[in-house]
């Protein structure tokens, strides 16, 4: 092995560890009967935040590449978005069996009667596919560039989570605005250099040389 | 009329006076200990309450907990808030003004407030809008024995709760998620209803800040905010107040708000509830269980409608 492969295999070993500490700080509450009056609900709402943060760090790989040219969040990029879709199934477990105890009867009202269940339910769907294609064998099957097309499905995900979030909350919803501004900024990012290599390619179709030239470093 | 109707509890109801004597004093023993250590030496002690035939032998929920887990919007949205901030809320002096249809309007201080009537320990259930619950153990009186002594006039027909509004101790007011100050509303008949009391403590001792110092409603078969905290202003009135939650979202929050596992909330079920240091649910009863001695205040009523 060396050296080259080896930084990216300690990133990724760093990360690994780095997402599963949430996991391990709720064990730990539990454990030590640390998290409050409701240890239940901290759980599932604290399963639930952890969800939202993933989706959104794995949502910033992207402009985080484009935008400065390091390499490093495409390198973890896949292993952030496996733990986005770990913790949702965590949180969806936390919610069949700590709140319904695995009544299906109430779940099923649950999921076509509460928009914010439905919008939930209908995130963890969506980034099943994205979660099983998300290894190299997938990418060849399915060709990039309709694999990558499935892939854009995560920015619906994304808008679906933070919706659910938003319809949960009683009446502050300061929080959940924050996940909004935070998505907003994310996917207009990637609307911007959509424009941007439109405009390139207008240019180069044109006469200005110089402009385009310029543009193509972007 | 039925409000005076004496109230009827079924014998397995009621606690054998030998078990709630041993229980009464371990509290007493043990808040006592507790609070003894929260407060500084010069509070005095308010409790023991005379025991109530409408408290409930249910398990107590840890002073821990009650005093930890508290929905106070004035100090913030998150449950650890007001345990956190709710120190800073100004509780002496206070006093509590009744006006509107009354031949007396007055403004009674807390010290007159605590003489109107023996102060009663009074074991409700608690259940939450949210689906959680408790069992707390409140002190407090009858709030009827409050309401008379501004002698309120035939044509009153509701009772405002308006609670206290400090904005330089109260740090969640600055933020605009509910109208304030916040006010909530009961139907005449149900504010004179004998279970429904003002609360000046709980465990046996004064109420602490995050629970609604010093005086609150509280209105056993109702989901818990419609027990108004650090109540400072009581208006009778002709017509059904408009409360703080009802203007917040009035598709979620009616007026009457009574405990009833068959009308959900529109965003999530009522059948269940947590009671809290439990890990199974249990399942929500009619008007909180209350349904023997309140059931017959809305013969009549369609309660889907009046949710």
């Amino acid at each position: 092995m060396n050296s080259r492969e080896l930084k990216p295999n300690g990133l990724k070993l760093f990360v690994f560890i780095a997402s599963l500490i949430p996991l391990g700080w709720y064990a730990w509450g539990i454990q030590t009967d640390n998290l409050g009056a409701n240890p239940i609900e901290v759980v599932t709402r604290g399963l639930g935040t952890w969800t939202l943060n993933f989706l959104l760090i794995t949502l910033a790989a992207t402009p985080l590449r484009h935008y400065t040219g390091w390499t490093w969040p495409l390198i973890i990029r896949r292993m952030l978005g496996l733990f986005a879709f770990f913790y949702a199934g965590l949180h969806l477990t936390t919610y069949l069996w700590f709140d319904q105890f695995f009544d299906w009867l109430a779940i099923g009202k649950d999921i076509f009667k509460r928009p914010f269940i439905t919008a939930g339910m209908a995130t963890f769907l969506l980034l099943i596919p994205l979660a099983v294609t998300s290894n190299a064998r997938a990418i060849r099957k399915l060709g990039g560039r309709r694999w990558q097309q499935l892939h854009r499905m995560v920015y619906l995900c994304g808008v679906l989570a933070v919706l659910h979030y938003t319809w949960m909350v009683k009446a502050d919803i300061s929080n959940p605005l924050i996940y909004w501004a935070i998505l907003a900024v994310l996917l207009s990012a990637r609307g911007l250099w959509r424009i941007q290599k439109i405009q390139c390619q207008r240019l180069k179709n044109s006469t200005h040389r110089t402009k385009a030239a310029r543009c193509e470093k972007h | 009329m039925h409000i005076l109707k004496k109230p009827h509890i079924p014998p397995s109801e009621i606690t054998p006076q030998v078990v709630y004597t041993r229980r009464r004093n371990f509290l007493q023993l043990s808040a006592g200990l507790v609070i003894a250590g929260l407060l500084p030496e010069a509070q005095a002690k308010l409790g023991p309450g005379k025991a109530s035939v409408f408290s409930t032998a249910e398990t107590l929920t840890s002073l821990k907990n009650v005093t930890s887990y508290n929905n106070f919007y004035e100090f913030g949205t998150a449950k650890e808030d007001p345990a956190e901030y709710a120190h800073t809320l100004r509780t002496k002096p206070w006093t509590v003004s009744i006006e509107g249809l009354v031949k007396r309007p007055r403004t009674l201080g807390m010290e007159d407030i605590l003489k109107l009537a023996p102060l009663e320990e009074r074991i409700y259930r608690l259940r939450c809008v949210e689906g959680w619950s408790m069992v707390i153990p409140w002190l407090g009186f009858p709030l009827a024995s409050l309401l008379r002594q501004a002698e309120p006039l035939g044509s009153a027909k509701y009772v405002e709760f308006i609670t206290a509004l400090q904005p330089d101790t109260m740090p969640g007011i600055r933020r605009g998620v509910l109208d304030w100050p916040y006010t909530e509303g009961l139907r005449l008949d149900e504010a004179m209803h004998p279970l429904t009391i003002m609360a000046a403590g709980l465990y046996g001792d004064i109420l602490p800040n995050q629970n609604g110092a010093p005086l609150r409603l509280v209105v056993p078969w109702k989901y818990g905010f419609k027990s108004g905290k650090s109540v400072v202003k009581i208006r009778f009135t002709d017509r059904e107040p408009r409360t703080t939650w009802m203007k917040s979202s009035p598709s979620e929050y009616g007026f009457y708000s009574n405990v009833n596992p068959a009308v959900d909330h529109p965003r999530w079920s009522q059948a269940n509830e947590r009671r809290i240091g439990e890990f199974f649910k249990r399942k929500t009863l009619l008007f909180n269980g209350y349904a023997d001695q309140v059931a017959q205040l809305y013969t009549g009523l369609d309660l889907r409608k009046y949710f």
